[in-house]
């Protein structure tokens, strides 16, 4: 055998399998590991950061993806159970190597994920996180951005909207489920409207779970308070507001703090509803035409999974907002290093599509980027603040 | 001090989901005391037939009253199959616990599968209107919670002890052994009552779908306070479970009425164990 072509097949064969490799690395998907309640109690809501999730990734990728390589979402369902999140974040990194972490649906299960990404030294967003106060882990960013005070900043922007509109209430009724998240800005509400001079006609609490609303609309209906403040999540408030209905009474001003968008909508017991929103599907905010494709998308695709509600707002922006800090903190570090995609992260603003969204405050928390929206004709608008209002939109009784 | 009228309107309050209850856990407590199987599936059908209901009410404008014609034999039919399999496989009493369980859990997949795991709430004629009792309001699908619930215990009470067969199904669970020497066929009754609890709990869906709001993962949440109701009645009786689920739904209205929402499930369950610790002195 001669020696020369025997060494130049080696040497090339070897220039070969290095550059397999070197492009195969280069083009070997970026793995995003995440899990999202998509059985249990919050599924219903999960389902819409699933879809808001899967367009936003495929429309990355189209794009060209992170750093020059794809990105694979891989989604593990933790049933509603935080310790079941805890356990698939665990495997996630351990188990699946995934390069980057994305976080949960819901505070409690967020706050599980937490734990296990702080133990790994790992980034986490999260897109619900309701009790800003608890997120201690630095490397932690809430992409439902309501600021590290929302226990005050939200009931004073509702207020601020009900003097808006020129209205002066004298009184609030209070009540509330006590699911952490919404007692939370209860509790906080209740100190807001005492200093803000309004007269506590009723406080009470349910809890989660409660199946007679019967009482409590007796007690609202005698309390008679100008402002009604209701602390519910899901279905809560659909079914307080028909407890009041067979009563024959509607209060002149409600305010309901996580219901659920789509059922309330299509009641028309809820007409007038005021809740909380960081997006809705009208002008200004769909004005930017880099999200019509993708809200399109997310219609059809809502549709699709037979959801009530197809609408894109709170949750699928909140969900698609999380995934633009990745995308924005892994391009501007330029790196998959946990570490340098949170300092860059914190020393910048990401333009999302809730808003220019800044991480420098207690708890990576930045501004309080609630809006109040309301329930007119059947559909959710923005009526407060101004800017973000949708035009000639105000509030009505 | 609240008003008369507020008190008054709790207590119907409590009244009509007390019946409810009643309504739910007449079926399980059937199965329980009369057939040994704690049937955790009896809720699942019940969420089953609110479902179906509601969407033959909101695709095909089936009126829910007329849909029982429908659900009551279609759930006959799938308890006494059910029956037949665990006859056939001679389930224990805590093996059905567990069989009952994963087809529950099976069932709320499939609702989640179909109606998503978002809300759904049915309108109704029976929901949007109401008559008034003195000062308490009335919608006409809690009227027919209560009629309903009523109408069940009558029947189940008539079919026990008025019947040959409700006789001879009283006699099977005192002394199977006894009873097959008389010449009862104790399986063939078992898989009739089996169809019947279904049959109470397509009845008990199609209340639970005229008065509230759906979502696959509630079957869970109606287990516990279902179970006491079960518990404060007598096991395989008719009327207790009605009584039962009268005292728990006053209870936590009234708690919510004269003190806070948030104690009427502490109340609720601490009237559970005064009634045992209290039955447990008459025996």
């Amino acid at each position: 055998m001669q020696k020369r072509p025997f060494l130049k097949a080696l040497g090339s064969s070897l220039l070969l399998t290095s550059t397999s490799t070197w492009l195969h690395a280069q083009t070997k998907p970026i793995r995003v590991g995440s899990t999202l309640s998509l059985t249990g109690p919050l599924a219903g809501t999960a389902v819409m950061h699933k879809i808001a999730g899967d367009i936003f990734i495929e429309q990355l990728n189209k794009r060209g993806g992170l750093l020059g390589r794809p990105v694979e979402w891989v989604v593990k369902d933790d049933q509603s159970k935080p310790d079941l999140a805890r356990t698939l974040y665990e495997q996630l990194i351990s188990g699946e190597n995934v390069d980057l972490l994305m976080g949960p649906y819901a505070t409690a299960n967020s706050l599980a994920a937490m734990g296990v990404a702080q133990r790994n030294g790992k980034v986490l967003i999260t897109n619900s996180f309701g009790i800003p106060s608890l997120a201690k882990y630095d490397m932690h960013f809430p992409a439902y951005v309501m600021g590290i005070d929302p226990g005050t900043t939200v009931p004073n922007t509702l207020l601020d909207a009900i003097a808006a509109s020129g209205a002066k209430p004298q009184s609030v009724a209070i009540v509330t489920s006590k699911f952490p998240s919404v007692v939370f800005l209860s509790v906080g509400a209740r100190e807001v409207f005492k200093k803000r001079g309004l007269r506590e006609a009723l406080w009470l609490e349910w809890e989660f779970g409660n199946r007679d609303f019967g009482p409590i609309a007796s007690r609202l209906k005698e309390a008679n308070a100008d402002v009604v403040w209701i602390g519910s999540i899901g279905a809560e408030s659909l079914q307080l507001l028909e407890a009041m209905n067979k009563i024959d009474y509607k209060p002149k001003i409600h305010f309901h703090v996580y219901p659920t968008p789509g059922p309330l909508a299509q009641s028309p017991l809820a007409a007038n509803a005021l809740t909380l929103t960081t997006f809705e599907q009208h002008a200004p905010f769909t004005n930017n035409p880099a999200y019509a494709e993708a809200i399109k998308l997310y219609n059809e695709r809502a549709a699709k999974a037979n959801l009530p509600d197809t609408v894109f707002e709170l949750q699928a922006a909140n969900a698609f907002a999380g995934w633009q800090f990745l995308e924005a903190g892994v391009k501007g570090a330029g790196s998959l290093e946990d570490a340098k995609i949170a300092a860059w992260l914190k020393k910048n603003r990401v333009d999302t599509i809730v808003g220019k969204v800044r991480f420098d405050g207690p708890n990576n928390y930045g501004d309080d980027l609630n809006r109040i929206k309301q329930l007119q004709g059947g559909k959710w608008v923005v009526i407060h603040p101004k800017d973000v209002a949708l035009p000639g939109s105000k509030m009505q009784f | 001090m609240p008003s008369a009228g507020l008190l008054l309107q709790a207590l119907a309050s409590g009244v009509f989901l007390g019946a409810l209850y009643g309504l739910i856990g007449l079926g399980i407590g059937l199965g329980w005391g009369l057939l040994r199987q704690i049937n955790l599936a009896h809720f699942a059908w019940v969420f089953l037939s609110a479902y179906i209901t509601y969407e033959l009410k909101t695709r095909l404008g089936v009126d829910p009253l007329i849909s029982l014609l429908v659900l009551v034999p279609l759930f006959a039919a799938l308890g006494m199959a059910l029956q037949a399999v665990f006859a056939r496989f001679a389930i224990t009493p805590f093996n059905s616990l567990l069989v009952t369980f994963g087809i529950t859990v099976s069932v709320e997949a499939l609702l989640q599968w179909i109606w998503s795991a978002d809300f759904r709430r049915m309108s109704s004629f029976y929901d949007e209107h109401k008559f008034r009792l003195g000062s308490v309001v009335v919608t006409y699908s809690e009227a027919l919670t209560l009629g309903m619930s009523l109408a069940a215990v009558g029947l189940v009470w008539w079919m026990l002890h008025r019947t040959d067969m409700g006789k001879s199904v009283r006699a099977s669970a005192e002394d199977p052994a006894i009873a097959t020497a008389f010449g009862i066929n104790a399986k063939r009754l078992a898989i009739a009552l089996a169809g019947l609890c279904a049959a109470l709990a397509a009845c008990a869906g199609v209340c639970v779908a005229l008065t509230f709001t759906l979502a696959p993962s509630q079957i869970f949440s109606w287990v516990g306070v279902v179970f006491a109701v079960v518990m404060i009645g007598r096991l395989g009786s008719a009327l207790t479970p009605l009584l039962g689920g009268l005292a728990i739904g006053i209870s936590e209205s009234m708690t919510q009425a004269l003190i806070a929402p948030t104690w009427a499930p502490l109340v609720a369950f601490t009237v559970l164990i005064l009634i045992l610790l209290l039955r447990r002195g008459d025996e």
